[in-house]
Order: structure tokens, then sequence, then C-alpha cells
């Protein structure tokens, strides 16, 4: 993908922070040689291309009182994909759902990120989307330790300035 | 960090949610919240030194932004553990990587411009680690939601 060079400076601040700061954009139109007003239009532009989800505050969760986290792993048929799914996205305890293409022996396909306070929740959850759904082969996959989480950088410059 | 007053309770649900495209975005959030800029700002530097914020910027939509990504697992004798983490998480497509309570012990995601790349960068490492990874790619999302709702002071 080609991006001109206001999207580029752009996107290298949306990526990591935006300045704390009254005027947060004020800095990057002046190297720009542009407006601040126009940098807003570049990201209003970017979000309606649907490049960026959304512009703010990125929490870490466990700090923000969701400390126990799970990923939930069903086992599901083609013909219930659709139906399941949705049902599982419709929790506000699941953040990310996902159909994924997994080994055959592994088998379970249908995958439900879920956040919540503390560990007693998790047990009635857990089976209130087993009757919602009727997928009663489910896997519950704890994290034990993170080894890395960071935002994903999609403009990558080199330390020795040689461009992108 | 252990306490939230409404305020920024407020704050939190309002700039997880969005930070407003003007071009003094702190002082339209203190308009909704009824305080002023400076409160907005100097609130938010806490949560943020606090490590409560990550960070304020952009989720972009990888996929939209022409990139793929994968879910990957692996099954990694215990004692190797952390050199394995090492070599995965020094990938930088790598985003996550956590160990996890399974027969699959460790699981990454790996964000790389296009599904060549990917299938290439996961050879690499089980080239590098002789571990066999499981490349798990999406077939459907179904949802991506990026906030949490905040309540007031006892939540934490």
């Amino acid at each position: 993908m080609y991006y001109d060079d206001v999207e580029t400076d752009l996107i290298e601040m949306l990526q990591s922070d935006i300045p704390l700061k009254p005027k947060p954009y004020e800095d990057l139109a002046r190297r720009l040689n542009t407006s601040e007003g126009e940098l807003v239009e570049r990201i209003s532009d970017m979000k309606e291309k649907g490049l960026i989800r959304r512009v703010g505050a990125i929490l870490r969760h466990r700090q923000a009182g969701y400390a126990f986290n799970v990923m939930a792993v069903f086992k599901v048929e083609p013909e219930d994909e659709e139906r399941a799914g949705l049902i599982l996205a419709g929790y506000k305890e699941v953040s990310h759902c996902y159909l994924r293409q997994v080994p055959l022996d592994f088998g379970y396909n249908l995958f439900a990120m879920v956040h919540l306070h503390d560990e007693s929740a998790l047990k009635p959850l857990l089976d209130d989307m087993v009757d919602k759904t009727g997928l009663i082969d489910y896997q519950v996959i704890k994290s034990v330790r993170e080894f890395k989480k960071t935002s994903m950088q999609y403009i990558y410059r080199r330390e020795d300035g040689g461009g992108l | 960090m252990n306490k939230l007053d409404q305020i920024d309770a407020k704050l939190l649900n309002l700039i997880q949610e969005e930070l407003p495209l003007t071009t003094r975005p702190y002082q339209t959030l203190g308009e909704s919240l009824g305080i002023g800029e400076e409160e907005v700002l100097r609130r938010l530097k806490t949560l943020k030194s606090s490590g409560m914020i990550r960070r304020i910027g952009a989720v972009f939509n990888s996929r939209s932004m022409g990139y793929f990504s994968t879910l990957c697992a692996c099954r990694v004798p215990e004692e190797r553990l952390e050199e394995v983490a090492g070599a995965i998480s020094r990938e930088p497509g790598v985003t996550h990587n956590y160990q996890r309570e399974h027969f699959f012990n460790l699981w990454f995601t790996l964000t790389v411009p296009d599904a060549d790349e990917g299938i290439r960068i996961i050879q690499k490492l089980e080239q590098e680690t002789g571990i066999k990874i499981e490349n798990m790619p999406a077939k459907k999302v179904f949802k991506i939601k990026v906030s949490f709702e905040m309540g007031g002071t006892d939540v934490l």
C-alpha cells in the first residue's frame, strides 16, 4: 500500500502516541507544512476508508480491573459456525471472536477472548455460552505469562534514518 | 493504581470510544465532562503514567491496511520456553506472545504485509528454534472490540 508523506507521518504518530498537549497536531502540521485542520481531516478520511477502527485510548485491561482473561475455544461444525459465532460475539465479556483454520488433531476452531473482573465469573459465563450455542466441546486456555504485547508498527523507520 | 473517581471513569469511557477529531480534542472532551482542557490533560497524564492507559492513538484495521494476521501456537519443552519465546518476540510482526496453560503452551499473533511473508516467517522461526509452529489464520471475524466499560470508584 502506498502512503504519501502526510499519511506516513500521521500513521507513525497514530501507531504510537498522540501528544498530551492542548494542540496535539501542531508540531506535526508545522513539520509537514500543513494545517492542524488538514491533519484531522486526513484522520477522518482514514477512518471512513476503514483503515482506522478507532482513535482513542487503549487501556491495559489488567490495570483497568479486568484481571482475568482467557481464551475460550469451541468445536463447531460448519453448519453452526455463523449462528454460534454471532452468539459468542454478542457477549460484552468477549472482546474478540474468530472462526479459525486449525489443525485437525486440535479441532477447536471458534475462538473467543474473554475478559472478566475475576475468575469466579468464568464458570457461569461458560455455562451460559454452552447453553445458548449448544456447543458442548470446549477448552479454556489461560495465559500464564506475557512475553510480549505491543501495537503493530505499520511505519517502521530504521534507526540509521535510511527510510522506511 | 487503585482508585478511580467518577470523572476518570467517564473520561476513560469517552476517550476509549473516540478521541474527538478536532484540533483541540482534549478541550472537546472537557466540554462533554464539564471540566477544563487542563484538567483533562492532567488526568490523562496521571492515567498514562500509572499504566492504566497503554497509549492514546489509533487502532488500525490491519486487513484494510493490506496486512495479513494470524494466530500461531506451539508446544515448547518447559526448559526452552524463555529462549523460544524470546526468538519469537524478536520478530517485529509478533505483537502478542503468551505462555498458556495448554498442550500448546506458547501462543503468539503475527501481523505481516501478506500471507506469504507470514508463512516465510513461521518457517524461519521453525528452523531457528526446531519447534513446530501451528498456523491458525482467521477464516471469519465475528467481533473485534477494543474498549472496556469502566465503572466508578469501586471497580478496582
